[in-house]
């Protein structure tokens, strides 16, 4: 048995295994030290970053979630989700109307943009049946589009066309949407989810890990499947984790550090976790299948008989719903709605978040966009304090993300045109035709 | 007799825009039948496919006539999804297969096993269901273990040998329920001999378990070896219905082949005492990585003043020779151009040393389809040789009258159709472009003309037209030519001498005057085996 284990270990850590996984995973691993180094040198307090990156993620998080879909169905990094955004700060301007707040207020939200973004994520879809192969650009370029439809709504079209007599939300001249909403006036949308439950991180952490390493001797001991020497690995790999996540967090609570007050915002966490599942367990149906199966390869798909361009039709309206509700919570966390402008980055940051957790345009999974949204927030953070300590100067810490952010789009861009062109190469020569 | 007929095709006619490509084809294959379709490239086995499987491009150019029956019944197929509910299968000669996927979800391609569960239920959508991997994975155990292979089901595609992932094409078929007829298209062609005898023995193991089998080849020898009847299909028409024991392979070659053969280059001056003349090509163990048609090491002379067709079947190397020569794929060994060494891999001193190259691929590689009749004509000349130039100081400018002058002079000796020198070749006819084609290569002067293909695609008049005035070139000017063509009748039509290309080499350089069963035991392959075995 223990001999068994030696060898499934050596197989799996020998060195060319572990050099592959090297250079498979250089961005991450990159960007770990340099936000490493980033933390070292900004000399930030911990609580202030462990705080501030908390809020960030379950800020950001479920929108870069939005993007995996698309990745399995072939579609690359979906630009549209802009187009998502956009359909949900339209529900958030009518429920400011309205004048709803609280939770039923975000409900209201949700409820209110999905239909619109089913509605705009067909729409982007149809366009990128017809753009097969360029569907990065075309949602790119559909994106700046929906934007400016969207201006030309909320500008011209409010309080001429649309009849809307709202003193916070219109202009003082009775046409157009006002450049900045408050969403804590008029029906507080303000942190309507996050704070509906808060409880401090680290609680939280041993708690989910002691119930965790619990699930695992259960299923350890129903299933039995304890015999192959490589699940054994599986489980203890797993086990350890959950012992490394339960002793820091003990460590952190015992200790005098302001950093075992951060609080976790327990909804929105668990809508996130919502989302992962969701992510994973659609792969496991045959809708999911039949996602992957089209993303691998659209000809043999179409003929072994399944309906191409609505699968990949269902994948973007998925994805562009995800968007508009992640923009809510974004926005709900954010508290200021900036009408013309807080959706315009959200897809090239998100996009960078989960390539700098070593997605790529084919392939991406919930870990890699955690720990994408991790890195590039930890970056944000520490960057324009590390760049002032290191070069006297925090302007350079801001080029440095800028350049990250859009670096990483291009890097990941250029290595998948590479690697199609170099595998359409090895698949002419070894396939011989006729 | 006939009850027991899995597949019957009766009276099968199909033309692609008046152009008729199947002429009344009859076939029936019997249950537990393995029935081999013969034929060159452009016989019309794979319409005669394509219209069992009722592919888009069947019905969206006018359908067929004729009737298809499947266990005496009449069918109606109209896209491949019916077909492969009528339990027809197709093990395809470009392998269908996701290399990322296990085997077990290839086989399973919109086939797979699912249990219903809650979201399913209430959504009552068949595609919300839970995927059954243990039953799909049972599933693809029995398909692979009904043809002996031993590979877990679980591997991924990606990295498995050839031979496998034809035996997991084969395991998608034969696991959809009620298979009736499995059509194998040239499955044998990326093999190894191992392979190929392998996938036979599986073949017949498939067959004896009632399977009906169409068998699409070229490869005589193999035919013989699996086949219990064989069809020959030659330009569309039936030619021969054989049993197994009735034939043998020096018959199919020449029934595969055979046709009238009308010779135009009646001269014979060029054919005698060809150790005297002068060479003006040296090929010497010359190999091309042209995919598809990679060229394995020929040597080959070629004399000045002649026209040397060389022939084959698609894919075997014979349209990589002129594409090595010109540098346009990469290319090793030695070419002498008059006795001069030629720099292998450069275009532009390919054409410096006096070859011309019109490509098989003509609206590709061989036009600018949105440009002029005449700057189509100057292009190549004007960059290689710096005519149709003006100059100014460290400025260049096209002499647009020098090269519209050349052009018209063009048109009128080659009869080219077309409104007027600046018209675009996009919408010039086959045979108007292929003349085109070849005006830009006389441009050059060249002493040694490379055609390949010159006439895929056009009608049968245009034909002619190109034909006549390649040998008048090689009459009147003395031109050499190399001509690369699929189509054997016009090889022996024109050229002085034949070499047919088989696996990348030489299979053997013939007469044009020789027999058909010669030409045909060549292209297909087994001339040199049976030279070596009953001294031919």
């Amino acid at each position: 048995m223990l001999n068994n284990i030696k060898q499934e270990v050596k197989k799996y850590y020998s060195p060319s295994t572990i050099k592959r996984f090297m250079v498979d995973s250089s961005v991450p691993l990159l960007f770990i030290v340099v936000c490493l180094l980033g933390v070292y040198y900004s000399k930030l307090p911990a609580v202030f970053i462990v705080d501030t990156l908390l809020e960030r993620i379950t800020r950001n998080l479920f929108l870069v979630l939005a993007l995996i879909i698309p990745v399995i169905a072939g579609l690359g990094l979906n630009f549209g989700i802009v187009i998502g955004a956009m359909a949900g700060q339209f529900a958030i301007l009518m429920v400011k109307h309205f004048g709803i707040g609280g939770f039923p207020g975000f409900m209201l939200c949700i409820a209110i943009s999905t239909p619109i973004a089913m509605l705009f994520g067909l729409m982007t879809a149809r366009l990128m049946n017809k753009t097969k192969g360029q569907e990065m650009i075309s949602s790119m370029i559909a994106g700046f589009f929906a934007n400016g439809v969207y201006q030309f709504i909320l500008l011209f079209l409010v309080g001429t066309l649309i009849p809307i007599k709202n003193d916070i939300l219109v202009l003082a001249n009775g046409v157009g949407v006002r450049n900045t909403i408050d969403l804590s006036r008029n029906g507080n949308l303000t942190y309507s989810l996050d704070n509906l439950l808060k409880l401090p991180l680290f609680q939280v952490l041993a708690a989910a890990a002691v119930i965790a390493l619990l699930a695992m001797v259960a299923d350890y001991h129903i299933k039995k499947r304890g015999k192959k020497a490589s699940s054994i690995i599986q489980y203890g790999f797993k086990a350890l984790v959950c012992l490394a996540v339960l002793v820091t967090s003990i460590a952190v609570l015992t200790s005098k550090s302001p950093v075992r007050n951060v609080k976790l915002p327990i909804v929105t966490t668990m809508v996130i976790a919502g989302l992962c599942i969701f992510n994973s367990i659609i792969l496991k149906t045959k809708l999911g299948q039949d996602l992957r199966t089209v993303g691998q390869d659209m000809h043999i798909a179409k003929i072994s008989g399944i309906n191409v361009d609505r699968t990949r039709e269902i994948a973007i309206i998925i994805s562009t719903i995800f968007a508009a509700w992640g923009q809510i919570i974004f926005m709900q966390n954010i508290g200021t709605l900036a009408t013309y402008g807080s959706h315009v980055q959200i897809a090239t940051f998100s996009i960078a978040a989960i390539l700098l957790g070593g997605a790529s345009v084919s392939r991406a999974t919930n870990g890699q966009a955690i720990l994408g949204v991790i890195l590039f927030h930890t970056l944000f953070i520490v960057s324009p304090k590390a760049g002032n300590n290191i070069f006297g100067e925090a302007q350079i810490g801001e080029f440095f993300r800028a350049f990250v952010a859009y670096g990483v789009i291009g890097v990941a861009l250029g290595l998948h045109a590479w690697r199609k062109t170099m595998g359409g190469r090895k698949k002419k020569t070894t396939v011989v035709s006729e | 007799m006939k009850k027991e007929a899995v597949l019957q095709m009766k009276n099968i006619e199909k033309a692609y825009y008046g152009n008729k490509v199947l002429k009344n084809i009859s076939l029936s294959v019997k249950a537990g039948e393995i029935h081999a379709l013969l034929g060159e490239n452009g016989a019309g086995k794979s319409t005669l496919m394509n219209i069992l499987f009722g592919m888009p491009v069947i019905h969206s150019t006018g359908g067929f006539s004729g009737e298809v029956r499947l266990n005496d019944e009449i069918v109606e197929i109209k896209s491949p999804f019916d077909a492969m509910k009528l339990g027809i299968g197709m093990v395809h000669q470009e392998f269908m297969l996701i290399p990322d996927f296990t085997i077990t979800e290839n086989i399973k391609v919109n086939r797979e096993t699912t249990t219903p569960n809650f979201i399913s239920r209430t959504f009552k959508s068949k595609r919300l269901e839970t995927l059954d991997h243990r039953a799909m994975d049972s599933d693809a155990r029995k398909a692979l273990d009904t043809l002996g292979m031993g590979i877990d089901e679980w591997t991924k595609v990606a990295g498995l040998p050839i031979g496998y992932m034809q035996f997991i094409e084969i395991a998608r078929e034969i696991d959809k329920s009620g298979i009736k007829l499995l059509v194998f298209d040239e499955p044998t062609a990326v093999l190894t001999e191992g392979e190929a005898d392998n996938l036979i023995a599986a073949i017949k193991g498939l067959a004896a378990k009632g399977i009906g089998i169409l068998f699409i080849t070229h490869r005589l020898e193999e035919v013989l070896q699996a086949a219990d009847n064989i069809t020959i299909l030659r330009d569309g028409e039936l030619v021969a219905t054989r049993k197994k024991k009735e034939t043998s392979v020096i018959e199919l070659a020449e029934l595969m082949v055979g046709r009238k053969i009308q010779i135009l280059n009646k001269s014979g001056a060029n054919n005698g005492g060809t150790d005297q003349r002068e060479k003006a090509i040296e090929i010497k163990n010359l190999e091309v990585k042209m995919p598809g048609e990679a060229v394995k090491g020929i040597d080959l002379d070629v004399y000045k003043g002649e026209i040397l067709g060389i022939g084959g079947l698609a894919g075997q190397g014979k349209i990589g020779i002129a594409n090595g020569i010109m540098g346009l794929y990469e290319s090793t060994g030695e070419v002498l151009i008059n006795g001069q060494n030629l720099v292998l891999n450069d275009t532009k001193g390919s054409l410096r040393a006096g070859i011309a190259f019109v490509s098989e691929d003509r609206r590709g590689v061989g036009l600018l389809l949105d440009a002029s009749i005449e700057y189509n004509i100057a292009v190549t000349t004007l960059q290689v040789k710096n005519k149709f130039l003006k100059r100014y100081g460290f400025f260049k400018q096209i002499d647009g009258r020098g090269v519209r002058q050349h052009a018209q002079q063009l048109i009128k000796d080659l009869d080219i159709r077309c409104s007027g020198s600046q018209q675009l070749t996009r919408q010039l006819s086959g045979g108007n472009q292929q003349k085109v084609c070849i005006a830009r290569a006389l441009t050059l002067e060249p002493n040694v003309l490379l055609v390949s293909e010159p006439t895929r695609g056009i009608d049968i008049g245009a034909k002619k037209l190109v034909l006549d005035l390649l040998l008048k070139l090689n009459k009147e000017l003395g031109m050499t030519i190399i001509m690369t063509s699929s189509e054997l009748v016009e090889l022996r039509s024109i050229c002085d001498r034949i070499v047919i290309i088989s696996d990348g080499g030489i299979e053997g350089i013939l007469p044009p005057e020789a027999e058909d069963r010669e030409f045909g035991l060549m292209m297909a392959g087994e001339y040199k085996k049976l030279l070596g075995k009953e001294g031919m």
